[in-house]
């Protein structure tokens, strides 16, 4: 009689378990939905109950209104389609002259010893100073143009791609190179068909990396005379004390990075469908 | 036809005291299903990295046909104890992979690696991924890989090493089978002495430190197989028991000497 209940819980146990999966998988999202949704209704409360002046925090409805009237009037003789576009032509040039260099420097660095030695020290001399601090010297060098900002920008995505692809090279497995080799590949048919194909989900990792870097470097590069852009839309309205384009301007940049932070997940699940599989 | 001829061939990793291999004389030639047994140790996957160039040796001349091997070459073709397939192609791509390699227009290379997929008996998993493969099928594209880019010898590094042991006897059947109609001279490293007498029509026992061939013998099992008698017949064999039986004494053999000089 008092052996039965051990039994009866030790197979209970593992049924609940076997149930439980799918409904936590659904849980985290509603958890990841309630949790925005009562921070949305905490700053509705707090704003519509007079507790906070809107000078320190504008309602939502008032960002939303503010949204509506900078999309049709603009801010500071641009509307909020020319500061979006600003910000992301100089993100979306700056990414593009980083990848485009930087995967082929990583690629040059994690194979050739002279590459490595050259480049690597460099890389990591810059690469832990904040941008803001090598600002002054970018402005000096290369005048308050556009050139400065797409600089900065792209310094800060150059770093972590290059390294990532560096590292990912450098660590590609042993058997695909000699198995490629066995089938009677060339130094170049190694880099183009194995190399590159077994570092390009690190490689995209650095660019997520990189992409987030860059986009948190935007306001430090729109500080530089800018008359456009998120970055410039923030400054200048803290400096009227326009709270809900501020407000507004920081919840755009978050957006903006989670919707590429999004994609480049997403991109990374179609380009390497292999990565994180035991194959 | 390929003959592969070693010549008094050692090899010494740098910085290490000992050889792993020394004084290694060996040839392979066709109808060969050379297969080279030893414990850990015995320096058995050194001598394939040097047969496949991966590796040179520190003395010695290992040729192909008279020609000195210098690094490794489409000509030696590798079947790896872990598959090394490439999980960005799909299977007909990795077969396919070392004829890409060599030029072949796609559609030839395609019905080439049709082909080889169908003699391994994976006819309906050229669309496949790599990761949706079974361990067995995965050794099994990796063997019709080598075989595509048309080698002139083929070189197995204990490539059923990791398969349980249902699939490792299939494989074993399947290799006998494919080196039968394709008529490959084949040089296989293993552990597993009931693999190696079965396998076999020379066998080569290693014994470590430092690696050397204790015993060479000619053996008849895999050619009966080949010839029709089925696989467990053989393994039950009385002949086949002894010979087992006399290679298993012969590495504990080796072991009890090693064990004898250490202490």
């Amino acid at each position: 009689m008092s052996s039965l209940p051990v039994p009866l819980q030790a197979q209970s146990q593992p049924a609940a378990a076997a149930a439980r999966p799918p409904r936590r998988a659904l849980s985290t999202r509603w958890i990841s939905t309630l949790t925005v949704l009562t921070l949305l209704a905490l700053w509705w409360l707090v704003t519509a109950a007079g507790w906070v002046e809107p000078l320190f925090l504008p309602s939502p409805g008032d960002i939303v209104r503010k949204a509506a009237s900078l999309l049709s009037q603009g801010y500071m003789d641009a509307s909020l389609w020319q500061h979006l576009g600003a910000s992301l032509g100089r993100i979306g040039v700056a990414l593009l002259a980083a990848v485009v260099t930087a995967i082929p420097l990583g690629i040059a660095i994690g194979c050739n010893r002279v590459a490595r030695g050259i480049f690597d020290p460099l890389i990591e001399f810059y690469r832990p100073i904040p941008p803001l601090a090598y600002l002054p010297l970018i402005v000096i060098w290369c005048g308050i143009g556009e050139l400065s900002k797409v600089l900065l920008i792209y310094l800060a995505i150059f770093a972590p791609v290059a390294i990532a692809t560096a590292t990912a090279v450098r660590t590609v497995d042993p058997v695909k190179l000699r198995a490629a080799q066995s089938l009677g590949a060339s130094r170049t048919q190694l880099i183009a068909h194995v190399i590159v194909p077994s570092a390009l989900p690190e490689m995209l990792t650095g660019i997520r990396i990189g992409l987030g870097v860059g986009w948190s470097t935007l306001v430090a590069a729109e500080l530089i005379a800018a008359t456009r852009g998120l970055g410039f839309m923030v400054q200048s309205a803290a400096q009227f004390l326009v709270t809900d384009v501020v407000v507004l301007g920081i919840v755009l940049i978050a957006l903006i990075a989670f919707a590429l932070e999004m994609g480049l997940r997403a991109l990374q699940r179609k380009l390497v469908p292999w990565h994180g599989k035991s194959y | 036809m390929a003959l592969l001829e070693l010549q008094r061939i050692s090899a010494q990793y740098p910085g290490a005291a000992s050889p792993v291999l020394a004084d290694i004389d060996l040839s392979l030639g066709p109808r060969q299903l050379l297969v080279a047994l030893g414990p850990s140790g015995s320096g058995k996957t050194s001598l394939l990295n040097l047969i496949a160039g991966f590796v040179a040796p520190s003395a010695g001349h290992i040729t192909l046909d008279g020609v000195p091997i210098s690094g490794p070459g489409a000509e030696r073709g590798v079947v790896f104890q872990d598959d090394a397939l490439l999980p960005w192609q799909t299977v007909l791509g990795n077969v396919a992979f070392g004829l890409a390699l060599a030029g072949v227009p796609k559609a030839e290379r395609e019905a080439r690696a049709r082909e080889m997929l169908a003699l391994v008996d994976l006819a309906g998993f050229a669309e496949r991924r790599i990761w949706q493969l079974s361990g067995g099928q995965k050794q099994r594209v990796g063997l019709a890989r080598a075989l595509a880019a048309e080698p002139r010898l083929l070189l197995m590094d204990e490539p059923f090493g990791a398969l349980d042991a249902f699939t490792r006897e299939q494989m074993q059947e399947l290799l006998l089978r494919v080196w039968q109609r394709s008529a490959k001279p084949v040089l296989l490293i293993t552990h597993d002495i009931e693999e190696a007498v079965f396998l076999a029509t020379d066998l080569v026992l290693l014994a470590p430190d430092p690696g050397r061939i204790v015993e060479r013998l000619q053996l008849d099992f895999g050619h009966r197989y080949a010839a029709g008698e089925s696989a467990r017949a053989i393994k039950s064999d009385p002949a086949f028991i002894a010979t087992r039986e006399h290679v298993l004494a012969r590495v504990f053999e080796q072991r009890k000497s090693t064990r004898r000089e250490t202490a």
